[in-house]
């Protein structure tokens, strides 16, 4: 008899740079591992498989005192003008740096490796994106039929 | 031990978690069972990452071997 597979349940909420990368790569990691994986993208979240904005998605540098400065840097200061590019700007030469694939890249390999990827209906509505603006392979769907796969998960995350 | 000729060499030098996982494990797709695969790293990380990968897809780490900060795994598909 087969063994039965793990499994891993993925929420992403999150529209930022930063946040896209954490679930895309443990996604793609798992379904390497021989894992069922599916990522749930909700609210600023489904940026992330939007064609339209997935390849210029931004750092927020307000309230992310984490974020590495050249020079010491008041965070208030992230209200000004440009710093939002400017944080985007150090945050794609990071990931240069270490040859990181690109948000659209990384979706290419999600879905290479079988991850199943769900848009959320009431989302798609709310913002007036239709199925035509999602990453090619991209489900909708609600979120009964997530929980459907996420009741049985092994690994469950809210990014 | 005596060096096995691979039937496939996959180099993932300067490559970052997690490309060398996906790399190694489509690889691997493409090999039949019992056939070798030699993958070069220079990501630390895959000193530990590359067993755990291989632990949960079933294929077998023959030897690891480290030089001058570069990782050579021997990997047989299982």
């Amino acid at each position: 008899m087969e063994k039965k597979k793990k499994r891993m349940a993925i929420i992403a909420s999150k529209g930022t740079l930063d946040m896209a990368y954490p679930p895309l790569i443990l996604a793609s990691t798992a379904a390497a591992m021989d894992a069922e994986v599916a990522i749930f993208f909700t609210l600023y979240g489904v940026d992330i498989v939007n064609k339209k904005k997935n390849h210029s998605l931004k750092v927020a540098p307000i309230a992310n005192p984490a974020m590495p400065s050249p020079v010491p840097f008041p965070n208030i200061l992230g209200v000004l003008p440009g710093m939002t590019s400017l944080a985007t700007m150090m945050m794609n030469g990071m990931v240069k740096k270490i040859n990181w694939p690109s948000i659209p890249e990384l979706l290419n390999l999600c879905t290479e490796a079988g991850v199943r990827m769900i848009a959320c209906t009431p989302t798609l509505e709310m913002t007036g994106v239709s199925k035509d603006d999602l990453v090619e392979g991209v489900e909708v769907a609600g979120a009964a039929e997530f929980l459907d796969f996420a009741f049985d998960a092994d690994i469950s995350l809210f990014v | 031990m005596a060096d096995i000729k691979p039937d496939a060499v996959l180099d993932c030098k300067g490559m970052n978690c997690p490309l060398p996982i996906l790399k190694t494990k489509k690889a691997i797709q493409g090999l039949t069972t019992g056939q070798v695969l030699l993958l070069e790293v220079t990501d630390a990380g895959s000193k530990s990452d590359i067993p755990a990968l291989l632990r949960r897809t079933g294929d077998e780490l023959v030897e690891m071997k480290e030089s001058n900060g570069v990782f050579s795994f021997t990997i047989k598909k299982g």
